[in-house]
C-alpha cells in the first residue's frame, strides 16, 4: 500500500525545470497528494500565473509516478490558495542559496509605493553591500541583483505574498 | 449558458489581460535597454497567465467546450471586448509605460474587491492575479515618476503621452448591466470606490512626476461594445496568424 507520505518522498525526485536544484515538493507547489477510488490525484498550483514550466512539472509528476509503478494518477492545478514565498521550504532555501540564488527575504508589502529595495545578501560572498539591477529576471519568479563587493550578479528568487 | 452575465464579464478581464498582454510582447527583443527588455516580457507573461484563467474559466461557464486558446485566438474582432486603453500602440518607451501605469493602478483596486467575489474561482483568480498586479504596479508608477521628473526632454515627452492616453481612462470604469446583474446576485461585490481609489493613486504619482492631468474632457469607448480603435485588426492579424494558417496547431 502506497502512502502520501511515499508518494511524497518520490517527488522529490522531481525537479523544477528552471530551477533544477528545487524539487516541486522543496518549492512547495505540491499542495496534497490524494488516493481516490484507486487513482492518485495530485495537486499543484502555479508560482506565477503565466509560468510556463507548470505544464512541464505536470508531465515530469507523471512520469515519475509511472516509474515508480503508478500507472493510475493525475495532476490537478488550482489557484486557492495562492502560492506564496512562505510556501518555499526551508530546505529550498538553503539549495537555493548554495545554487546561487539568493531566496527570498522577508520583505514590505508590495502595495507600498517608493519603498527601498530590499538588501539580498550575496549568496557568494555573503555581503550586504549588493544592489537591485532589476526588478525582473530571467524568470517571472526571479530580480536581477549584484554585489558591490565581489560584483557577483545573481538572481534573487523574489519575496511574492 | 449557465450564467450569460459571468461569461461576459470574464471576458472582459480576460481581454484586457491578453491584449495588454500581446502589446508588451512587441517589445520582446526591442527594450530600450535590457532589463527593461526583460521587464515588459515578463509583466506580459503574467498578463497572458491571467488570461488564460480567466479566459479558460469563461469557457467552463460557457459550456460549449471552448478552452482560453479557442477564445483568445479564434474570435473576430468585434468579439474582443477589451477597454481601448489596452490596444493602443505601444509608441515610445514613456507611452508604454504610461499606459501600463494607468491600467495597473485601476487593476490592484478591482482585484482587491474581486477578492470578495462570491464566486470561488473568480476570487482564486484575482487572488493570484493581485499578487503579481502589485509588482507591475510599483515598476510601472516609478517609472512614470523617472520620466516626468527627468531631463526636460523626458518629462515632455511622457506628458504627451499622458495627454494621449488619458482620453481612454474613462472607459476603465465602463458598467452597464453585465455588472449590474451580478452585483445584484452577489458574485460581485461593490465596485463603486474603485474611481475614486484609482484617482488618489494617478494623482499621488503624477504630482510626485511633475506631471499635469490634461484638462481636456473629451473621452473615447467602445471596447467594451465590441467598436475597437484601427490599431486592433493589426493586433489581432499578428495575435491569430499561427491558428489562422494552421487551425487547430498545438506545440
Amino acid at each position: 500500500m502506497v502512502t502520501k507520505e511515499q508518494v511524497y518522498n518520490w517527488l522529490e525526485e522531481v525537479s523544477d525545470p528552471e530551477i533544477p536544484v528545487l524539487s516541486v515538493i522543496d518549492l512547495g507547489v505540491v499542495r496534497d497528494a490524494q488516493l481516490i477510488e484507486g487513482e492518485w490525484l495530485i495537486t499543484i498550483t502555479p508560482t506565477y500565473s503565466g509560468c510556463p514550466a507548470m505544464k512541464t512539472m505536470e508531465e515530469d509528476i507523471l512520469s515519475k509516478l509511472k516509474e515508480k509503478g503508478i500507472d493510475s494518477a493525475h495532476v490537478e492545478l488550482v489557484l486557492a490558495p495562492a502560492w506564496s514565498t512562505d510556501w518555499l521550504s526551508e530546505n529550498g532555501r538553503i539549495k537555493l542559496r548554495e545554487y546561487g540564488i539568493a531566496p527570498p527575504e522577508h520583505e514590505v508589502d508590495k502595495s507600498v509605493l517608493f519603498a527601498e529595495p530590499t538588501v539580498v545578501p550575496c549568496p557568494k560572498c555573503h555581503s550586504r553591500n549588493t544592489r537591485m539591477v532589476s526588478q525582473f529576471g530571467s524568470t517571472a519568479c526571479k530580480a536581477l541583483y549584484q554585489c558591490n563587493d565581489c560584483q557577483e550578479p545573481y538572481d534573487y528568487f523574489k519575496c511574492l505574498k | 449558458m449557465k450564467n450569460e452575465a459571468l461569461f461576459n464579464y470574464l471576458l472582459r478581464l480576460g481581454d484586457d489581460s491578453l491584449i495588454l498582454g500581446q502589446r508588451l510582447a512587441e517589445w520582446c527583443g526591442h527594450g530600450p535597454i535590457l532589463e527593461e527588455d526583460i521587464a515588459m516580457t515578463n509583466i506580459s507573461l503574467d498578463l497572458i497567465g491571467q488570461a488564460m484563467s480567466l479566459l479558460d474559466y469563461a469557457g467552463t461557464i460557457e459550456g460549449e467546450g471552448r478552452d482560453c486558446d479557442k477564445l483568445g485566438l479564434l474570435r473576430y474582432e468585434k468579439e474582443y471586448v477589451n477597454v481601448l486603453l489596452v490596444e493602443q500602440p505601444n509608441g515610445d518607451f514613456g507611452d508604454t509605460m504610461m499606459r501600463q501605469f494607468l491600467f495597473d493602478a485601476f487593476r490592484k483596486p478591482l482585484y482587491e474587491r474581486l477578492l470578495n467575489s462570491s464566486d470561488k474561482q473568480l476570487a482564486a483568480i484575482a487572488d493570484k492575479s493581485l499578487k503579481e498586479t502589485r509588482y507591475h504596479l510599483k515598476h510601472s508608477s516609478e517609472w512614470v515618476i523617472r520620466l516626468g521628473d527627468g531631463t526636460e526632454e523626458s518629462h515632455e515627452r511622457v506628458q504627451n503621452s499622458l495627454n494621449t492616453l488619458w482620453r481612454y481612462t474613462d472607459e476603465l470604469f465602463y458598467t452597464d448591466a453585465v455588472e449590474t446583474e451580478l452585483t445584484a446576485s452577489g458574485i460581485l461585490p461593490d465596485l463603486s470606490g474603485i474611481r475614486a481609489e484609482w484617482e488618489s493613486t494617478v494623482k499621488s504619482v503624477f504630482a510626485e512626476a511633475t506631471l499635469e492631468i490634461p484638462t481636456n474632457n473629451w473621452k473615447f469607448e467602445g471596447g467594451r461594445k465590441g467598436r475597437h480603435s484601427e490599431h486592433f485588426g493589426h493586433l489581432l492579424s499578428e495575435l491569430q496568424y499561427m491558428q489562422r494558417a494552421y487551425p487547430n496547431l498545438q506545440w
